[in-house]
């Protein structure tokens, strides 16, 4: 893999810092007009998700991570391993284990297409899309004509995802959620 | 490096600022009996400060990184006090609050010291940037060393400490006075410090001045100081400005300078967070 200067440092660069694969955020160039050169640099740790920041002395390098983001669809999960399969046309499958999928395990449905960020051809994160569309599987009986503001109760989606929901909704609705939030968004029409 | 856009990076606004900025410095100094002069911004040789890269011309020629040594000739061969406004040009700066060419405003008082300098620049920021308090801290309590243990740190480190204690600084003007003495660049010394100080306004670093060096032996000791350190940096070595070393040797008379990034203050002064922003064709659209 390229390694890159700091003087190459782009919002978006995939490195590895202290192993793990990064993008960088932002890289701040600092030089007080005397002295010499850094550059206080803001990464997000592509396999925590936490940013980190590093000052490094202008000049300096570090290596490039091998990371591509893939549009898959998920295929099923065999209890230890998620499948997703690549849509190019390739047919490529890979497996992301539990912790790799845990972020996004109440959004998954199979047919549905995800950005699986890919280090070295490993899965190590799996963005959903920002809007699924799942079926209530459990909920108390709707409220006949109650489409009023206001009263909400507990329901459970076919992914075992647990929310909120508006009272008038019933089990076999497909409801259309916000995965950035987790809130129910609206009622779908079958 | 390549132009993509043809339209200026700035708005109108910016250019009105800048136009109004420039009068009133003139204003100024024409006020104070301070004269205007203009120096080569291509010149045969350049500083050697090892942390300053210059851009240098095919044929040799150096553009200049501040309009200092040359200033300085002017003041040795009987100049009253000056100031100059022109670009600069320094290789490889690029960022937020840096540009590879950008407008430097530097002035020489005779007969000044540093305090006396620091209250004249206190005076022209104030009128640019409206009425402030300065504080003024010592560079031994900006890193937290003591000016007798400068020498036990390494320069990389100190100028580290600097860049993260200058971003910690809340918002204002702060003078940084005494610097250690091995970064006195071209200041007079007095045991451990520099008669050095910068003026940082809102944590950005905008101006730099000297009570000025003025033994010629001095000057080239530490020219020569200045070179070995490049070489350990693997940096290629600067030609020493032999006219610069004649002025001197000639008399530098007794005076303070001090050099002001005019792009900086004019940012500060737009509440911009970027040069780019008052800049009318920063390096990416140059």
């Amino acid at each position: 893999m390229a390694t890159y200067s700091t003087n190459q440092f782009r919002a978006g660069l995939k490195v590895l810092l202290e192993g793990d694969p990064c993008s960088i955020l932002e890289n701040e160039f600092v030089k007080p007009g005397k002295g010499q050169a850094f550059n206080r640099v803001k990464f997000r740790n592509l396999k925590t998700g936490r940013v980190w920041e590093r000052t490094f002395k202008s000049g300096e390098t570090i290596e490039g991570a091998d990371v591509v983001e893939s549009d898959m669809e998920y295929i099923y999960t065999d209890g230890d391993f998620w499948h997703f399969m690549k849509m190019d046309g390739s047919y490529e499958q890979v497996a992301a284990s539990a912790d790799v999928v845990a972020n996004v395990v109440d959004w998954l449905t199979e047919q549905g297409a995800y950005a699986v960020t890919l280090w070295n051809g490993e899965p190590i994160s799996v963005t959903p899309p920002n809007f699924v569309e799942l079926e209530v599987t459990t909920t108390d009986p709707g409220l006949k004509g109650d489409t009023a503001q206001g009263g909400s109760k507990p329901a459970t989606l076919s992914t075992g995802a647990s929310i909120k929901v508006p009272l008038f909704v019933n089990v076999g609705d497909m409801l259309r959620i916000d995965t950035r939030t987790g809130e129910y968004v609206s009622r779908v029409k079958a | 490096m390549a132009a993509q856009h043809w339209t200026p990076a700035c708005p109108l606004s910016a250019l009105k600022a800048r136009a109004e900025m420039l009068r009133a410095i003139r204003a100024f100094f024409d006020a104070r009996g301070v004269m205007e002069v203009q120096t080569a911004a291509l010149a045969s040789r350049g500083a050697t400060d090892p942390a300053i890269a210059p851009i240098t011309t095919g044929d040799g020629g150096v553009l200049q990184t501040s309009p200092e040594h040359q200033m300085k000739r002017l003041l040795a061969a009987g100049a009253p006090s000056i100031f100059q406004i022109g670009p600069v040009f320094r290789a490889g700066e690029a960022g937020r609050w840096h540009n590879p060419e950008f407008t430097m405003l530097e002035w020489y008082r005779l007969d000044f010291d540093a305090p006396a300098l620091m209250d004249e620049v206190a005076t022209l920021v104030d009128m640019l940037l409206g009425v402030a308090a300065y504080d003024r801290r010592s560079y031994a309590s900006l890193v937290g060393v003591p000016a007798a243990q400068f020498d036990a740190f390494a320069d990389d480190a100190l100028d580290l400490r600097v860049a993260e204690a200058l971003a910690e600084l809340p918002a204002g003007r702060v003078f940084i006075t005494d610097y250690p003495a091995r970064q006195a660049a071209l200041a007079r010394v007095s045991g451990p410090v520099a008669a050095r100080f910068e003026l940082v306004v809102d944590g950005v670093e905008v101006a730099n001045g000297y009570h000025e060096l003025q033994d010629a032996a001095v000057l080239r000791q530490r020219m020569l100081r200045d070179n070995a350190t490049r070489l350990e940096r693997g940096l290629p070595e600067a030609p020493l400005d032999e006219a610069l070393l004649a002025a001197h040797e000639h008399g530098l008379p007794d005076c303070a300078g001090v050099a002001v990034g005019l792009d900086r203050l004019l940012a500060l002064q737009q509440g911009a967070s970027s040069l780019a922003e008052v800049m009318p064709f920063p390096a990416d659209r140059a």
